[in-house]
């Protein structure tokens, strides 16, 4: 297989590179040593410990961090952000028919059973409608390139997506680190964003609220691998990060408990999912949520982003309808493209993807985090029939792709630098507007030959830039 | 019928409790075998919080009773004009699918004994079918109080061969559910049981989604479709889903609960 190499094309550096080319060539192997250990220390300080997307381990264990820029231009960023922009959109009006009247179902576009008999599916929530219609606020879209002008969308994360803030930290130490470089490139900023979000979340406001909206982001709790994040982030929009003690019920209304008394809380980013937000309304065994929530949720009294049964829109059996939502619900052709799906719940799929086990990628239909799956062409064959065995006891649970090939970007290891395997997650922010800061989090498979960029095994993160015109 | 009905709740606390919040499906269905008249709800020393009808077609109201009380008080009162609909509910308006009733809860998780049994009923006629179910349940299952308890599941009350109305319905939703069919449970009223004796007022059932006919009601621990005797409330995957009465306070002592429904014929 060859792969996308995203700064050489055989001896030539690509354009986006060039200006990178002299720093990476000209830096002798100590400096870059001594500047490695440097943004380590910087990481450790900070305390930004955790394992993106939820993926589990060690919640300290340090994430890799890669010098090396993975650089966009600024119109095959314009591509991506239209595509992005498209998705999200298409992802909120599913979510807002699914919800209603279910239009795309009857027009059999996307099976009944799919929606409805999902665990993901709320029928709690069914007729709500939150404000401008927007069920999913945050959507990080994980993409891989495989040629210039060819994007693959893995999945979409419509519930509480991680990782921002590795996408801001890696931006400020790279600044600190590295100033001339940010001098000699036009790189466009990120660190907008908690901005973004902040205004995002205020116009999600409900009607009820005539002040300024209060936001808060609600946090299970400091054992979360994420809560470094979720602390972050509130500190740099400058709202309250609350427990779900912190936060009560009383008549039509949620109010967060504080020094001078109750306040009002209209806008809720939570950080906890669905079966722990309310006892009253799902697991009554929740200590993590608040009781009445959803009840003053569901009468118009606070706004809660992601919304509850968002996550019916991003398991990845929805997803291989993702495309046909564009078509429905926008009357566009998809910009970006969807990875070409087997489902094993149908009978040619399956034959399919038997016989050909060792050339697919194999994921569980509710699996994340690089756990549970099987990359055919780097498995032993002992490992391909144990997979085999699992699939054949329950065919449903299971989806199969071919095996992208995954661009490349340089990357430093022990012996100088060599190309890594790499994956793009931007953060699309959903309210008045559909918007995105340029870049995302780009992960790196740091084991040579590696496809996989889940930290749990493995990967590494890196400083994505777009440049400007 | 025209039917009165008085339903108390009070809980006690052996410690004050404060921040008491309690979610009520309290009031009676609105489709064409009820209409009401004067229906009250009221928690002592609590405030009205939100009240909306969800997607279910249920009215559901909100109350907070901030505290500190050493106990609470739930009370309902109305009136209620009922017909007989032979089980169906007609002109309810609801926006689920359907579908979204095959799914099951802990409670109605199938086991052997109820997959045999769910096929073991022949008929072909969706209607039919539905009443072979419940007839199945209704054989297979005696009403009997105090053997079973509030977590019980469907496949536990099977084996057991006993159970009071929740368990009847638990074990009938499983059954249809287990045929493709969508089933859900109904939390309500019941006037007197067909033999004409007293019976606690409080009662439950399924609903069974009929084609051509939609959700029509059955009582399996009576073996009957529901009439003019019943008074709905409302509907979930189960009886939790389905509760009347859920809430939760802040406090660490325990708790007592004391019951009373009355539902009585008023004369003409």
């Amino acid at each position: 297989m060859s792969y996308y190499n995203e700064m050489f094309e055989g001896d030539r550096v690509r354009d986006p590179y060039a200006r990178l080319r002299d720093w990476v060539e000209t830096m002798p192997d100590d400096f870059r040593q001594m500047k490695q250990a440097e943004a380590e220390a910087l990481f450790r300080r900070i305390g930004i410990t955790f394992a993106v997307y939820g993926e589990g381990g060690d919640p300290d264990r340090l994430i890799p961090f890669d010098m090396m820029p993975r650089v966009f231009e600024q119109a095959e960023w314009r591509k991506l952000e239209r595509g992005i922009k498209q998705r999200a959109r298409a992802l909120n009006a599913f979510l807002r028919d699914v919800y209603g009247r279910g239009e795309i179902i009857r027009a059999g576009r996307i099976p009944a059973r799919l929606v409805y008999q999902n665990e993901a599916y709320e029928k709690s929530v069914v007729g709500v409608v939150p404000p401008r219609g927007i069920y999913s606020h945050i959507i990080g879209i994980d993409l891989v390139r495989t040629a210039k002008d060819e994007f693959y969308v893995l999945e979409d994360n419509c519930r509480t997506p991680s990782g921002v803030s590795y996408m801001l930290e890696n931006r400020e130490i790279m600044m600190r680190m590295f100033p001339q470089l940010f001098r000699g490139n036009r790189i466009e900023p990120v660190d907008q964003y908690p901005d973004l979000l902040r205004r995002t979340l205020e116009s999600v406001a409900p009607a009820k609220c005539n002040d300024r909206p209060t936001c808060v982001i609600l946090t299970p709790g400091h054992y979360n691998s994420a809560y470094y994040e979720h602390s972050f982030l509130a500190n740099l929009m400058g709202v309250e990060l609350v427990e779900g003690q912190d936060l009560f019920v009383d008549g039509e209304f949620c109010y967060m408990r504080t020094t001078t008394g109750p306040k009002r809380v209209d806008v809720i980013y939570r950080r906890i999912d669905d079966p722990y937000l309310d006892p009253l309304c799902f697991r009554p065994d929740s200590m993590l949520g608040i009781p009445g929530l959803m009840d003053v949720y569901r009468s118009g009294g606070v706004s809660i982003c992601s919304a509850p049964g968002a996550g019916v829109a991003d398991d990845k059996a929805i997803y291989t309808f993702v495309p046909e939502m564009i078509r429905f619900y926008l009357g566009e052709e998809p910009i970006l493209n969807n990875v070409q799906t087997w489902t094993l719940w149908k009978d040619d799929d399956y034959r399919y993807v038997m016989e050909n086990l060792g050339d697919l990628v194999v994921k569980e239909v509710h699996g994340s985090g690089g756990y549970g799956m099987l990359v055919g062409p780097k498995s032993t064959k002992e490992e391909i029939e144990a997979f085999r065995a699992k699939i054949q006891a329950n065919p449903s649970n299971y989806i199969a792709q071919p095996t992208l090939a995954l661009s490349t970007c340089p990357t430093f290891v022990e012996e100088g630098i060599a190309p890594r395997h790499v994956d793009l997650r931007p953060y699309c922010l959903c309210g008045d507007r559909i918007e995105l800061v340029p870049g995302g989090l780009t992960r790196v498979a740091l084991r040579e030959g590696s496809l996989v960029v889940n930290s749990s095994q493995g990967g590494g993160v890196k400083d994505t830039w777009v440049l400007s015109e | 019928m025209k039917l009165k009905i008085s339903h108390e709740t009070v809980y006690r606390y052996d410690q004050p409790i404060r921040n008491l919040v309690q979610s009520l499906r309290l009031t009676p269905s609105v489709f064409e075998g009820q209409k009401t008249h004067d229906w009250q709800i009221d928690v002592s020393g609590g405030i009205k919080g939100p009240g909306f009808r969800d997607g279910a077609g249920d009215w559901i109201e909100g109350w907070t009773v901030r505290g500190p009380v050493d106990h609470v008080t739930v009370r309902i009162s109305g009136r209620i004009d009922t017909r007989d609909m032979a089980g169906v509910l007609r002109g309810h308006r609801e926006m689920i699918n359907p579908l979204t009733y095959l799914r099951d809860s802990p409670v109605t998780q199938p086991d052997a004994a109820l997959r045999e049994l769910a096929g073991s009923v022949t008929e072909t006629d969706p209607l039919a079918l539905a009443h072979g179910l419940s007839l199945a349940i209704h054989e297979r299952i005696a009403f009997r109080n105090g053997v079973t308890h509030n977590g019980t599941t469907a496949a536990e009350a099977l084996a057991l061969g006993e159970g009071v109305c929740q368990d009847h319905t638990h074990a009938l939703t499983a059954l249809a559910r287990l045929r493709g069919i969508p089933a859900r449970y109904v939390s309500g009223y019941l006037h007197s049981t067909i033999d004409g004796q007293a019976h606690d007022a409080a009662h439950a059932w399924a609903e069974i989604m009929v084609e051509g006919l939609g959700w029509v009601g059955f009582d399996a621990a009576n073996k009957c479709c529901p009439d003019d005797r019943y008074v709905r409330l409302g509907s979930g995957i189960d009886a939790n889903d389905a509760a009347p009465i859920r809430g939760v306070a802040m406090g660490t002592g325990a708790e007592d609960m004391d019951v009373m429904v009355r539902v009585e014929e008023i004369a003409q």
